[in-house]
């Protein structure tokens, strides 16, 4: 197939260095101490996309069901932990809780669209489903992580009032919905608040990927509209389960609250 | 109804904080008409105890019956009805004292309740409050007007065994005396007993029958 886009060779990657040098010299001139930490994010960065360019050159090459599947799955594995790693307080558990709401989430969001909406023939094409997934991936996180560290916060700070209507006789929900509630809401509110402003302030990274690499602009906004909503219903889904999860553990079918469960990190 | 009936019953209660038994083999019954003083030195885990009565903290040890039927038979939320506990630091929700009082109709076990004016009237009569209380912002309260707040909370919904944390720990003299007074009224009624913690042994022995040190079971 013959590209109509500028490729990018190694030597002109290597220009691109420069632009870190603003960042270094701009933290130097500062005494901001960020150097360090600058350079190794930055090289972790090229190290890593490289390594998954070269990994997705040969997963594209593949034609086995179980070879992509076990990498989505490694990708959502991923995911599931990284979730919780940003979380301020843990509870046992709380790592399949995170998994099993991604896994169920991405799972049914991403085979609804290849399957359903864009038809990939096969179904696990890796060209589609893999970078689908990875965005639906990495939004489902940041709700997952932002909705139960936000229901955990939630249940200490209001411990009092929900231990006040357990007392009063409240069943478990009647005490923690609000919590529940409020959780599922912040943890909604980048994908919705990024819905909001896509194509005004943003454009989203993918949609800029298409054009330049030469398709028709109106094509690529039709892909941008579908991975939208799919980030969208992947986030709902995911926080919704993990936040439900994370309630039945810490709202114990005897209606206590059962804080004891949580550790700070 | 026989006049001594045993509302609540305790046998061989314990509470264990990490390693160590906080206090254990605790058994207990509290009769109708009833006023048990839980006495022990601060730290000894009197709250626990009345915590674990209603189960807002996991039995480690020991059976509790209420009418002969353990906690969970009656279903948690049910039991914390008859059973109701009311914390030494009183919570109130958003919104007015009257919001406040409602709040405890809209759950589900209460739904065939419902709120009575002429009641809490009454009883803030008795507390040497006007009607004006009911107005009063829930987040704004003094931690004694709080007090008042969780005490009528409580009440209203009818309960037949009290559990009373510290129940006038921010209270001044007077009012103190006047929650004595509503108590010992509302002990009259059948069916009804009460247990309270006090830091004030005096009171100990003006409000209660009998006393139950805790650190006899240590």
């Amino acid at each position: 197939m013959e590209s109509n886009y500028i490729a990018i060779s190694y030597g002109q990657l290597a220009l691109s260095a420069l632009l870190i040098v603003v960042n270094l010299a701009l933290s130097v001139a500062l005494r901001l101490g960020l150097a360090q930490s600058l350079l190794i994010a930055a090289l972790r960065m090229v190290l890593q996309l490289l390594l998954i360019g070269f990994v997705l050159e040969w997963l594209f090459t593949q034609d086995n069901a179980l070879v992509v599947v076990a990498i989505a799955l490694v990708m959502t594995a991923i995911a599931g932990v990284s979730a919780v790693n940003r979380t301020r307080r843990r509870f046992a558990g709380i790592y399949w809780h995170s998994l099993l709401s991604v896994l169920t989430a991405s799972a049914l969001v991403t085979g609804f669209a290849t399957v359903g909406i864009i038809r990939v023939q096969p179904w696990y094409d890796p060209q589609y489903l893999i970078p689908l997934l990875g965005m639906v991936l990495g939004n489902t996180l940041n709700g997952i992580s932002l909705g139960l560290d936000r229901f955990m916060e939630g249940l200490v700070a209001q411990r009092d009032q929900v231990e006040t209507l357990l007392a009063l006789g409240a069943t478990r929900w009647e005490a923690a919905h609000q919590t529940v509630r409020e959780a599922i809401r912040v943890g909604m509110i980048p994908t919705i608040n990024s819905m909001m402003v896509m194509g005004l302030v943003s454009l989203p990274g993918m949609m800029t990927g298409q054009i330049l690499a030469g398709a028709n602009p109106i094509d690529a906004v039709r892909y941008q509209i579908v991975i939208v909503l799919m980030i969208a219903a992947g986030a709902a889904l995911g926080i919704f389960g993990v936040v439900l999860l994370a309630y039945r553990r810490l709202l114990s079918p005897d209606h206590q609250l059962r804080l004891d469960y949580l550790v700070k990190q | 109804m026989e006049p001594n009936q045993c509302l609540l019953s305790v046998e061989n209660l314990g509470r264990q904080l990490a390693e160590r038994w906080l206090w254990r083999g605790v058994s207990l019954e509290l009769n109708a008409g009833d006023c048990l003083g839980l006495v022990a030195p601060s730290g000894a885990g009197k709250t626990l105890l009345m915590r674990n009565l209603v189960m807002l903290d996991p039995i480690q040890q020991g059976k509790i019956r209420f009418e002969g039927k353990p906690p969970a038979a009656w279903g948690l939320p049910a039991y914390r009805c008859r059973v109701m506990y009311v914390p030494q630091r009183a919570t109130a929700f958003e919104g007015t004292v009257e919001d406040n009082l409602k709040r405890a109709f809209a759950l589900g076990i209460h739904s065939q309740r419902r709120f009575d004016p002429a009641v809490i009237h009454t009883w803030l009569e008795q507390l040497g409050r006007s009607p004006e209380f009911l107005h009063l912002q829930g987040a704004r309260l003094s931690g004694g007007e709080a007090q008042i707040l969780a005490l009528l909370r409580a009440l209203q919904l009818h309960p037949q065994v009290l559990l009373l944390d510290e129940p006038t720990a921010s209270l001044d003299a007077a009012t103190t005396a006047q929650v004595e007074a509503l108590l010992h009224h509302w002990l009259q009624q059948s069916n009804r007993a009460c247990m309270l913690t006090s830091h004030d042994a005096e009171q100990v022995r003006r409000v209660t029958h009998w006393q139950l040190n805790l650190g006899d079971f240590i």
